[in-house]
């Protein structure tokens, strides 16, 4: 483009003509991509669903007729309570240990200085990229190496494991978006460190903090691949899916579990994305 | 109770961040109700001081007292020091009642009490009836107010406040400078004022402490800074200032007559911190003011020199003129007040006598 | 101005100094921050670190019918080049991840461009959108492609219904295809959220100071956008590229047996096969094979990036 036109383009800015040469047209090509993407990630998943109201035991087209009969089976089945139940349990203490570790922890790093926090931030980090398997198999190694046996207790601690690194940017990023100079003033005005932060870093950390709980959950609550190693004689509920795959009787209702999964963590971390995002989005972003 | 003059003794202090030295080695002492500023360019150590003094930055080496107590090991909520942050540092989660009552809860009074007490604060901050108000609903100026109420209604011993007026325009803060100057004064705690507008230093404070790099270099009233700098660079920072290198060719005591080269010869006055001996090499400086701008030549030899008219600037209250010398690499500045209607009768390229008084000539070390 | 609110001398206790390691801890900043960092850093410890260890050292056992013999031997990791399945199935694997890499992260980049550029309004809404589905059940996402690809699968049964074919297509399921396009999907919005925050961060002065300077579109976009988004397009690329190498549910569900990867074979180590030394040498030999391929393509991204500063001044 020509230093002309990109005048032209600037003084075209200046009347508050929506396009200009950053923008292009908002509805231009990248935005039916854009569509499209959205469609390739959420189509597949719609499947869960919609199959699950299907009154027919295969899952193949044509569609048969509406039915909820595979969500009263699902309801019915006692496996399936029990995996629920020892799903709810781990999540609840997955959350809450990793969010107390993550406050502990994005403290320490947004309000200290200290050698060597890069690499320590990086070890913290590390679950991220970690192949699951690589911990699922040295967790159950060292389970067996310290005589224990597999338990909701080591799924739990596996899962901790991975909702730390998460927890913990969460509240960097929370603790950054806040100046150290409340904190300050608070000690400054009287109050120990123990008072202030139940006075000022909590409450101003609060939706940080409750972003964190329900991703933590969430984590804890889909979570299969570290599972499947750590698992002893409870399962939680992606280890019951995946014990009743083999059975193609078993499908249908499988397909209403996943469906409500799928519903039930979507509400849960549309809702903590939308409260760690609020006022933040770039800096939060950056964060996962 | 220690009720010697100083309230706060600095002694010996450092503080390091790795490699650098945000304070070096400072000692100097701050009297009981005193007005005190710290002044200084950018990034000197000020800050850093104000916080070594509050508790959140201990000393690498050397000690602080409050009251005569030693500070060391005594963290900031145990110190009888309150601080006004440079952003004010609102808690946004509290209206501004709770804020200003925030420091209470420690002081063991009753509900009652402390509610009257933030009433009377509210008062004393002009802003009764914004108790209620939330921390966002209140602009820059009444922000400022309600971060020096909270401070104040603990009854610090000393006030520390980091640049407090820097976030305010500039009418705002030139109200603010004089209320605070009054505030001070009614209530007789010491302030620490960080700053560094060298006007507002001047204007508000009883004494004056120029830092540079981590170092006090002058510590001064108002007065005697402005006109009696100890070294080139106080003089330079506070107001503007003339100077010219020269060699001592004779010393009586305090006076002296300076060979300046181009500038001719010079008679001073040293101000007792310096020893002036025959054959020193000194600066001599001058402040723009007090050198008087003629038409003709006058009939002295000495403290006299020819120039020829420069680039001027009209700044209404007053006019710089900028007067080029032979031999001089920069012009010398001259501020002449616009006690008449200024008419414009200096032309570019006339020829002007520059002459000053002796005891307007600062000596300074080279 | 009078103020009984104030009086002139303030009487308060006498400041006590803090005892000892109050002391301690209030002159060493440091030690506060490791401090309150101990109980996060020592459960990493605990559950990462020191079971990594054990992993290794199992490694250099070997498994004796129901025991563990736990004599020093490199024997685990003669036997991986003895059957060449081993390494033949580490570079499948390596390789089926690289392609899903590649594959997620030029389709996600218009995606990010999008978000970061043409958004406007409604930021928060398309970011939640992205999001959402990477947080929920990886299982799940696995399991709809089993669903969709399968013999009496969503396509064929749906291709059968509409009539346009008679017999089911067999080649959709169980092989590495159907892998890649699983995993494809499976990791999409983990590599839209690197890039869009790298383009989110350029200057837009930048990009009007290129087209000032007579860039068109797409020269400022090669110029301009493209290498100053590189550090996020690089870290998206890890990010998939690292976990993917080591799955086993996905080849498991979708792959069949020509689609098995290393995961496999590791898992059924710690299963079936019940040879955990044998298991651990391999993945250690697996995290060893993606270190190299990390560090070879860092140095190449190093290389690319360096050059094209080259170019471009
Ligand atoms: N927490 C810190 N870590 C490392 N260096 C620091 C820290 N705080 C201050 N410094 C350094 O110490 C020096 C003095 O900083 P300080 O904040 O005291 O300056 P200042 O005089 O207050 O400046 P300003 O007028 O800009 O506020 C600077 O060079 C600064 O970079
Ligand atoms: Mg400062």
């Amino acid at each position: 483009m020509s230093i002309v036109a990109s005048k032209a383009a600037k003084s075209a800015a200046h009347v508050h003509v929506p396009s200009s040469i950053m923008e292009g047209r908002p509805y231009g090509g990248l935005f039916f991509y854009a569509v499209f993407y959205l469609s390739f990630i959420y189509i597949p998943v719609l499947f869960l669903p919609l199959f699950s109201f299907n009154d027919s035991i295969y899952i193949a087209f044509p569609l048969k007729g509406f039915t909820t009969k595979w969500y009263g089976e699902m309801a019915a089945s006692n496996g399936l309570i029990e995996a629920l139940k020892n799903s709810l349990k781990v999540g609840t203490a997955v959350c809450i240990i990793s969010t107390i570790f993550g406050v502990l922890a994005a403290k320490a790093m947004t309000r200290y200085r200290f050698p060597a926090k890069g690499p320590i931030t990086g070890l913290i980090m590390l679950p991220f990229v970690v192949p699951g398997i690589i911990l699922g198999i040295a967790l159950l190694i060292l389970t067996y190496s310290m005589g224990m046996e597999l338990s909701l207790f080591t799924i739990a601690v596996s899962h901790v494991l991975l909702a730390v690194p998460f927890s913990m940017l969460v509240l960097i990023s929370r603790m950054e978006g806040f100046d150290k100079n409340l904190e300050e003033a608070s000690l400054d005005l009287g109050e120990g460190p123990w008072r202030t932060f139940w006075q000022v870093t909590f409450p101003l950390t609060l939706p940080g903090i409750v972003a964190s709980l329900l991703l933590c959950f969430s984590v804890s609550f889909d979570e299969f691949i570290l599972a499947f190693f750590l698992s002893g004689n409870e399962a939680t509920l992606p280890i019951y899916i995946w014990s009743q795959l083999r059975f193609p009787s078993k499908l249908p209702s499988v397909l209403a579990l996943g469906a409500c999964i799928f519903v039930f963590s979507c509400v849960l971390v549309t809702f903590s994305e939308w409260l760690r995002r609020r006022g933040v989005q770039v800096k939060t972003a950056s964060s996962v | 109770m220690n009720q010697s003059k100083a309230i706060i003794a600095i002694k010996d202090c450092s503080k390091h961040f790795g490699p650098v030295r945000a304070v070096d080695d400072i000692s100097f002492d701050i009297d009981r109700g005193e007005f005190f500023s710290l002044l200084g360019p950018s990034g000197c150590g000020k800050t850093t001081l104000l916080r070594m003094l509050a508790g959140f930055e201990q000393p690498s080496m050397g000690n602080i007292f409050i009251d005569g107590q030693p500070m060391a090991g005594v963290p900031p909520h145990h110190r009888p020091t309150n601080m006004v942050f440079q952003n004010y540092a609102i808690f946004p989660h509290l209206n501004v009642r709770k804020n200003i009552a925030y420091g209470m809860r420690t002081s063991g009074l009753g509900r009652g009490e402390i509610n009257a007490k933030v009433d009377e604060m509210l008062e004393l901050i002009k802003l009764p009836g914004f108790g209620g108000r939330a921390a966002h609903q209140l602009s820059g100026g009444q922000r400022q107010r309600v971060a020096l109420a909270r401070a104040l209604i603990k009854k610090p011993k000393v006030l520390l406040l980091d640049e407090p007026l820097g976030a305010l325009d500039k009418k705002l803060r030139e109200e603010m400078q004089l209320e605070l100057r009054l505030l001070q004064r009614s209530v007789g705690i010491t302030f620490v004022f960080v700053t560094h507008d060298q006007e507002e230093a001047l204007t508000m404070s009883d004494r004056i402490a120029v830092m540079s790099m981590g170092k006090v270099l002058q510590i001064e009233t108002p007065t005697r800074l402005y006109e009696m700098p100890n070294c080139r660079e106080v003089a330079g920072f506070i107001g503007s200032m003339n100077f010219f290198d020269g060699r001592v060719s004779s010393a009586a005591g305090e006076a002296a007559t300076i060979d300046a080269g181009p500038i001719g010869q010079v008679r001073g006055v040293a101000n007792g911190r310096l020893k002036v001996n025959k054959g020193d090499a000194i600066t001599v400086a001058i402040r723009p003011e007090k050198i008087n701008l003629s038409n003709e030549q006058p009939n002295v030899g000495h403290n006299v020199v020819e120039g020829k008219l420069g680039p001027s600037t009209y700044l209404g209250d007053r006019s710089y003129f900028y007067v080029n010398v032979v031999g001089l690499a920069k012009p010398i500045a001259v501020a002449s007040q616009n006690a008449d209607r200024a008419t414009g009768q200096h032309r570019a390229d006339q020829k002007v006598w520059l002459t000053w008084r002796e005891e307007s000539v600062v000596l300074l070390d080279r | 101005m009078a103020n009984k609110a104030i009086a002139a001398s303030a009487a308060r206790a006498a400041p006590r100094p803090a005892s000892g390691v109050s002391a301690f801890f209030l002159k060493h900043e440091w030690a506060r921050g490791y401090t309150l960092l101990s109980p996060t850093l020592g459960v990493m410890i605990i559950a990462m670190c020191v079971p990594v260890f054990m992993l290794t050292a199992h490694s250099f056992w070997t498994q004796n019918y129901l025991t563990i013999d736990k004599t020093f031997t490199f024997a685990n990791y003669v036997q991986f080049w003895e059957k060449e399945i081993y390494f033949k199935l580490l570079v499948k694997s390596i390789k089926i991840s690289a392609i899903v890499t590649f594959t997620t992260v030029v389709l996600a980049y218009p995606m990010a461009y999008f978000m970061a550029f043409k958004v406007k309004k409604n930021k928060l809404v398309w970011l939640i959108l992205i999001t959402v589905p990477f947080w929920t059940s990886f299982l799940l996402r696995v399991f709809a492609w089993k669903i969709i690809l399968g013999f009496n699968g969503v396509i064929n049964s749906g291709l059968i219904s509409l009539g346009l074919i008679q017999e089911p297509l067999e080649f959709l399921l169980y092989n590495p295809t159907a892998v890649i396009i699983t995993l494809a999907h499976a990791w999409a919005a983990f590599v839209i959220l690197p890039i869009y925050v790298s383009l989110e961060k350029i200057d837009r002065s930048l990009l009007e100071a290129a087209t000032d300077l007579g860039d068109g579109p797409v020269s400022r976009f090669l110029r301009v956008t493209l290498p100053l988004s590189m550090p996020g397009v690089i870290a998206a690329c890890l990010f998939v590229f690292i976990p993917t190498v080591g799955d086993y549910v996905t080849p498991k569900l979708v792959g069949g047996t020509e689609g098995i990867m290393i995961g496999n074979i590791i898992q059924s180590q710690f299963g079936k096969a019940n040879n955990w030394p044998l298991g651990s040498a391999l993945s250690i030999y697996m995290v060893f094979g993606i270190t190299l391929c990390v560090l070879g393509f860092l140095l190449v991204a190093r290389l690319i990036t360096k050059g094209g500063s080259l170019k471009a001044s």
